[in-house]
């Protein structure tokens, strides 16, 4: 497992921890039952606080990426289960959200919008798998 | 296994002129705590009181579950640095491990010699013969060698170079992957150790001026900055400092909103927190 953390990013310690867990599980790269390393291993190969790794774990937890054994550690979810489909439809829409906030500012209209929507879905296809196109409409 | 590594409650002491007055700070089972003030707060008191050197005057003092003054076996327990050094110039580092290793039921000799080489540090040198820096490799060597539970370390960094800070670092990373492990660690001022703390209690002055997880710490105060006319009022501002070309203050967090101009607000870094609490106007 890869996590590479900034201290110049502006994200906090355990949103960026956080975010790179999720993208390892969302990519294929921890699979369901994989075990995380412990809090406190984390913590000291990041040379950071027990209390920052715990309150990633616990967020991961919570968005049902990970459960936690207690005693025994955290281990990844299915990707499918429905708590990580409904937090990535979230991200999904939050990012829409901002691009049309965006688009209102640069005073684009909704075909600009749709145009550009498609020439990038045409350039990229989505990385994962893990939600199906009918759910975005 | 107790759930508090420490506890300190309304603790009153007097070293010479000085008096400790009301302290209470708790530190949980399992984590780091950071104890900062500027020089002259009350830190290294706070760790006598805690180490059975000095008696309290008044409070409450637990270690490890243990009320004090606690039996002498509570010391296998507890690793100790600090900012002196208290071994005979005289002896041989491999003395030094003859002379303390009697002390210590749970002496490891493996982990001690494997500190030592970490740390370049020749068995065959004398104790006066280390630099500042080297000798506090050594009693971080010493306390890090009987398996103790609660680090107590006064001033671990200074006279370190930001190598050894960052080796100290890592070792006690290593020691915390135990969860029933626990470090309380004074320090002046210092960047290297603020990524790893769990906990923060700030002293000045012999009282304790926040004490509370380091992110909760961070939150409760704010750098502002403004213009020369501005923060005219300096009712409850912290290490207040006014040039021709502007002001610039810590304020809790909760009195923001009673501050008015066109300020520039910031979380502050822990350092900053330390220095402007300690400034004498």
């Amino acid at each position: 497992m890869r996590v590479v953390i900034s201290n110049s990013a502006g994200l906090p310690l355990y949103e960026q921890i956080k975010d790179q867990i999720k993208a390892a599980i969302l990519s294929g790269e921890l699979a369901e039952g994989d075990a995380l390393p412990s809090v406190r291993v984390l913590a000291r190969d990041l040379r950071i606080s027990v209390i920052t790794t715990t309150r990633a774990y616990a967020d991961l937890a919570q968005e049902g990426f990970v459960a936690s054994v207690p005693g025994k550690g955290a281990f990844v979810l299915a990707v499918d289960s429905m708590l990580v489909r409904e937090q990535l439809l979230r991200d999904v829409e939050d990012g829409l959200g901002r691009a049309l906030h965006a688009a209102h500012l640069a005073g684009l209209g909704r075909d600009d919008v749709v145009l550009m929507l498609d020439t990038l879905l045409a350039q990229d296809a989505p990385p994962t798998p893990s939600i199906e196109e009918g759910h975005l409409q | 296994m107790s759930d508090t590594a420490i506890a300190v409650s309304h603790l009153d002491a007097t070293r010479g002129t000085f008096h400790l007055r009301d302290v209470s700070f708790e530190l949980p089972s399992g984590f780091v705590m950071g104890f900062v003030g500027p020089n002259g707060a009350g830190k290294t008191t706070t760790i006598r009181c805690l180490l059975g050197m000095l008696a309290a005057d008044a409070g409450e003092l637990e270690v490890l579950g243990r009320r004090l003054p606690a039996a002498a076996d509570l010391r296998q327990d507890i690793g100790v640095v600090l900012d002196h050094a208290y071994l005979v110039g005289e002896w041989r580092l491999s003395e030094v491990e003859r002379a303390l290793r009697p002390f210590y039921l749970r002496w490891d000799a493996a982990q001690y010699a494997r500190l030592l080489d970490g740390f370049h540090l020749d068995r065959a040198t004398r104790v006066k013969e280390l630099s500042r820096g080297q000798s506090m490799k050594l009693m971080i060597a010493v306390a890090l060698s009987h398996h103790a539970r609660l680090l107590i370390l006064d001033e671990p960094t200074s006279g370190l170079d930001p190598v050894a800070r960052d080796e100290l670092v890592g070792i006690l990373g290593d020691f915390l992957t135990d969860d029933d492990h626990s470090v309380l660690f004074s320090t002046h001022i210092t960047t290297d150790l603020e990524r790893i703390a769990d906990y923060v209690a700030v002293i000045d002055d012999g009282r304790i001026v926040a004490s509370s997880t380091k992110d909760e710490l961070l939150d409760s105060f704010r750098l502002i900055r403004g213009g020369p006319e501005d923060l005219a009022d300096p009712t409850g501002l912290m290490g207040l400092r006014r040039t021709e070309s502007g002001v610039e203050a810590l304020a809790r967090t909760v009195d923001l909103s009673r501050l008015d101009g066109d300020l520039l607000v910031e979380v502050p870094t822990l350092d900053q927190i330390v220095v402007k609490i300690g400034a004498r106007s």
